[in-house]
């Protein structure tokens, strides 16, 4: 049985993990390569990397962090933050990355997703989606939640699937940061619109979060980053207590041969 | 010296370092007459089955020599759909033919009518009972999820059908990564089978034949396991 993924965020500022609450305030959380080996150990299923203020001057230095990471773990590593262009997916993807995550470049320019999704296949181009509630809708908001759009959340994730995306990364603006729980009406809207597996994204706060978000939910996977980073709830620990309640998982157990 | 044959299907920097990370010594060839020393072949590949129409009449005459001396062939993902006959995705493309049948689609065989959307039947601006998406607030439930999505994307456990080389080691129900659409039949040749609506061969071994539908240098441990035992059988052939 395909199992719920658990996906651990790094967001990197300036080749450090750092971490903020409703995208702003951040504060450092540790090294990438050495969290992502410890999540490795722990079980951790996919590593997500969001470089959270990234320009063009640092695609190097994203280059370096990415590489640092895919030389220490052998698990599915996805990149964003900060890709515009073709060649800034070129250039993540050289640098070890086996998937881009896309968000306002992709609101800006949609065919991109296609584009990339010709070069590198789709199972390569996840599009991110930051929606925050408006009245009875989820909007969509870019540049790192800082300005709206007139897109809804769900008629976006369909139209990005039809280009070509083989993944939707979910991020509740208003659940970000908070560890109130992930927005699951949010969630299961968008999953139950597409076909390709959605990640849930912002609000992770306790394991119960992760079992709702699960069922109610729809997710596909589940993404947090402070709920691991303070080493407070360790993946392992997760994966039990998800399984314990019939939610198909990977336990570490299962990888140590 | 392995040859990682580069096709210019999807990136191969994964690859590349999880091979050296098992001290495999390998490189790219730039010509099919490289082949002619090559101790082992890999085809690895991700994405569309019409790529590999690139391993044209020179690259496939060149492999077929490389197993008539005995140097093992891998392929990975498309690269194991490769070595079949062919797949729907790309019906004028022909695999190489080393093993018997035909790849398919995965929601082609997964039963319908469970919610599932085909890409680009809808507007997208509308829920199919006419709503507003934007405003449909799902029912509450204990389901996993609403239907098998395609690709399938993620972890999923292997079983095996016989004791082979490739899973030396490998505990039944191991999970490993995949990525991927298409995927091959069960078949005689089958190493691993993996269940995603359908059983499909997650692996297959047959002599010096030999692939994997998952990524292995994208499942951890286990995948790296698998690597090496891949290495063994070529180190001893």
């Amino acid at each position: 049985m395909l199992s719920k993924r658990i996906i651990a965020c790094l967001d990197v500022r300036d080749g450090r993990v750092v971490k903020g609450i409703n995208f702003e305030g951040l504060r450092e959380a540790g090294d990438p390569a050495e969290l992502a080996r410890r999540y490795n150990v722990e079980g951790i299923d996919e590593i997500v990397i969001l470089d959270v203020t990234a320009t063009i001057e640092s695609r190097q230095a994203r280059a370096h962090t990415i590489s640092a990471v895919a030389h220490e773990i052998f698990l599915p590593l996805c990149v964003g933050g900060g890709i515009r262009t073709e060649e800034d997916a070129a250039a993540a993807i050289e640098a070890g990355a086996d998937k881009v995550s896309l968000n306002t470049a992709a609101l800006q320019n949609p065919a991109i997703i296609t584009t990339l999704a010709n070069r590198y296949g789709s199972q390569a181009v996840v599009v991110a989606i930051d929606a925050k509630r408006q009245g009875g809708r989820f909007a969509v908001y870019v540049r790192s939640g800082q300005a709206e759009t007139p897109r809804g959340a769900v008629d976006w994730a369909r139209e990005a699937a039809d280009r070509g995306a083989g993944e939707i990364l979910l991020t509740s603006i208003d659940r970000d940061g908070t560890r109130s729980g992930f927005d699951c009406e949010l969630t299961a809207a968008v999953s139950s619109a597409v076909n390709i597996p959605v990640i849930a994204s912002g609000g992770a706060g306790s394991f119960e979060h992760f079992a709702e978000v699960f069922t109610a939910g729809l997710a596909d996977a589940a993404l947090a980053a402070s709920i691991f980073h303070f080493n407070e709830h360790s993946v392992e620990e997760l994966k039990q207590y998800l399984a314990a309640r019939q939610i198909p998982v990977r336990l570490p157990a299962s990888t140590r041969t | 010296m392995i040859a990682l044959v580069d096709y210019g299907a999807g990136n191969l920097t994964s690859v590349r370092k999880a091979l050296a990370h098992i001290g495999a010594e390998f490189w790219t060839p730039a010509d099919p007459a490289e082949l002619v020393r090559a101790r082992a072949v890999i085809v690895p590949g991700v994405g569309h089955f019409d790529a590999t129409a690139r391993l044209d009449a020179t690259w496939r005459d060149a492999i077929r020599a490389a197993l008539a001396r005995s140097a093992p062939l891998f392929g990975i993902c498309v690269g194991l759909q490769w070595l079949f006959e062919g797949s729907t995705e790309a019906p004028g493309v022909a695999g190489l033919g080393v093993i018997a049948g035909t790849c398919t689609r995965l929601a082609e065989s997964i039963a319908s009518g469970t919610g599932d959307r085909e890409p680009g039947t809808e507007d997208g601006l509308q829920s199919p009972d006419g709503r507003d998406p934007e405003n449909r607030i799902p029912v509450p439930g204990s389901r996993l999820s609403t239907a098998l999505k395609v690709p399938h994307v993620g972890w999923n456990s292997l079983s095996f059908p016989r004791p082979s080389r490739l899973f030396e080691g490998i505990p039944e129900g191991t999970q490993v990564y995949f990525t991927h659409s298409y995927a091959a039949p069960v078949v005689p040749a089958t190493a691993a089978i993996t269940t995603y609506g359908v059983a499909f061969s997650a692996a297959v071994e047959d002599g010096l034949v030999s692939g994997v539908q998952f990524h292995p240098e994208k499942s951890g441990d286990a995948g790296l396991r698998i690597l090496k035992n891949w290495l063994s059988h070529v180190e001893s052939a």
